[in-house]
């Protein structure tokens, strides 16, 4: 029993301890933010201003600025433990590496994952996508940007401290993340045209539980591999 | 038992040597029958014309890609959980091999495409997979080069491959899915080759070509591997030339 | 056997020999290379032998 209240305990205080650090360092915050909202500007700009074509387009680019945008931070998940050395001690703990490297991973879609859903209607507001549309891509940003952060920290973990490492991982993940695009964007433009986007959107719970359950898991193992 | 005493690089890299002459001709001889019975035999395809030729290198060399990486998957697996370091080796070696067979899916997708649908390149379902699966394989070996240290590598490549073969099934299922809502008319469906009784056995004999071509190869390049690794152990100095 | 038709390949020459050709190199290199390299590293052990003898 006390193991158990262990646990949570343990993964609030990380949380806590992880959401005050990403408070001090608020530009890294705002930065895959900003560049969230530039990418999606620059399509009217390469495409041109018409609504029809944006509106069509509108699921696919915002999908794929989230997709880079969480790219870009996930370098900041464990960085800052490897660089003062404290990334060992994480899994020395006597708590499991998993409930810990969860917690980090939590803060992570926090400052990251959630931003991006609550600024989502602005842009697509933007991008002249319909209220339903709007509402559905809020919708599978709040149930596939975790997935993102969950997925993402694997890779993170496998790239620790490597030259290339951004782009290395992007490499690594984003083939990983096609599914959750697919699955995402077929719900808004199923929605947008009259159909259900239930099966779509079950798969992305369905893909969210099996993350949820082994992401944190597989990402200690790769940890203990890259810190050997 | 035995198998455990040919997994040490000492006794697997003469094994390998014992055993390569006769994959790599009994290859020879399977790939130019396959050939002959491809390009001679076969009748011309009702529908497809002589493309349908094209089928011999595409199907096995699409099939082999796939087939590669879940045996690459599986040698992670077993490296992983009984730390045998041949399954390294091996790994290392399959990756170009894999990457290669893919490559050549692709092309001669691509060449098979543009005289049947009109485009060099049409985002069908199985040709996209291909392209992810390209995709995976350039990660692993990007993966691999940018990690020095030999251990870590070769676990981190496991841990990559093993993740990457269980999304596959996710990948493959949701892009065959994309693109049925992208084609809703059954007459535009981009449906890959039927196989036909006419073509199967020179299909079949191809395909058992490439399989012993992968084995040949991968046989050789396990040896180079080996002598890097080993470079300055006994027993080698011992094989001499 | 009409060579000349053969060759033609019903007009699709083009994309069926282009298929075996490119198969030819993709085989080719992935023995050509590793056999290259196999042969130097041969070359390397022979020459530390004599130098260590």
């Amino acid at each position: 029993m006390s193991s158990h209240v262990g646990l949570l305990a343990s993964w609030q205080r990380v949380l806590k301890r992880e959401l005050l650090l990403a408070y001090r360092q608020r530009n890294d915050i705002l930065t895959p933010l900003i560049f969230f909202i530039i990418v999606i500007s620059l399509f009217p700009l390469g495409v041109g201003p018409e609504p029809e074509i944006l509106r069509i387009i509108a699921p696919g680019v915002i999908w794929v600025a989230a997709l880079l945008a969480t790219l870009l931070s996930l370098s900041r998940l464990f960085n800052n433990e490897l660089h003062d050395g404290t990334l060992e001690q994480l899994l020395l703990t006597p708590q499991p590496a998993s409930v810990l490297i969860f917690a980090k991973i939590t803060s992570h879609w926090l400052t990251t994952g959630l931003p991006l859903v609550l600024i989502s209607p602005l842009l697509a507001i933007s991008l002249d996508m319909s209220p339903i549309a709007l509402g559905y891509t809020m919708v599978t940003l709040l149930l596939g940007t975790p997935i993102l952060s969950l997925v993402g920290a694997v890779g993170a973990a496998l790239t620790l401290g490597l030259r290339g490492g951004g782009v290395l991982l992007a490499l690594l993940i984003l083939p990983l993340y096609i599914p959750v695009l697919i699955f995402a964007t077929g719900a808004i433009i199923a929605t947008s045209n009259g159909y259900s986007a239930e099966g779509q959107l079950s798969l992305l719970a369905a893909y969210l539980i099996l993350t949820l359950i082994f992401a944190p898991w597989v990402t200690s193992h790769a940890l203990r591999v890259s810190l050997d | 038992m035995i198998f455990q005493k040919f997994a040490a690089p000492k006794y697997f890299y003469p094994l390998a040597g014992k055993c390569l002459p006769w994959f790599g001709w009994l290859c020879v001889l399977t790939l130019a029958t396959g050939l002959y019975l491809g390009l001679f035999v076969a009748p011309p395809d009702y529908q497809q014309g002589e493309t349908v030729r094209i089928m011999f290198i595409h199907v096995p060399s699409a099939w082999m890609s796939m087939f590669v990486y879940a045996v690459m998957a599986g040698a992670a697996a077993i490296g992983l959980v009984w730390k045998i370091k041949l399954t390294d080796s091996f790994i290392t070696a399959s990756a170009p091999i894999g990457a290669s067979f893919t490559l050549l899916a692709l092309l001669t997708g691509s060449l098979w495409g543009k005289p049947m649908w009109g485009a060099w390149w049409v985002w069908d379902a199985r040709l996209t997979s291909e392209l992810i699966l390209l995709f995976l394989y350039l990660g692993f070996m990007s993966l691999q080069s940018a990690i020095d240290d030999p251990r870590r590598a070769s676990r981190a490549g496991a841990i990559l491959l093993l993740v990457g073969v269980i999304n596959l099934p996710v990948i493959h299922y949701s892009v065959e899915w994309w693109n049925t809502l992208h084609q809703p008319s059954s007459v535009a469906r981009l449906d890959g080759p039927r196989i036909h009784s006419s073509i199967l056995i020179p299909l079949l004999v191809m395909m058992a070509g490439f399989k012993l071509f992968f084995v040949s190869v991968v046989l050789l390049r396990m040896r180079s591997i080996i002598l890097d690794n080993e470079a300055n152990s006994r027993w080698l100095q011992e094989q001499g030339a | 056997m009409n060579w000349s038709e053969f060759f033609n390949m019903g007009g699709y020459a083009v994309y069926v020999w282009g298929s075996y050709l490119l198969a030819a190199i993709v085989l080719g290199l992935n023995v050509w290379l590793p056999l290259r390299k196999y042969h130097g590293q041969q070359k390397m052990i022979r020459k530390k032998n004599e130098t260590t003898s």
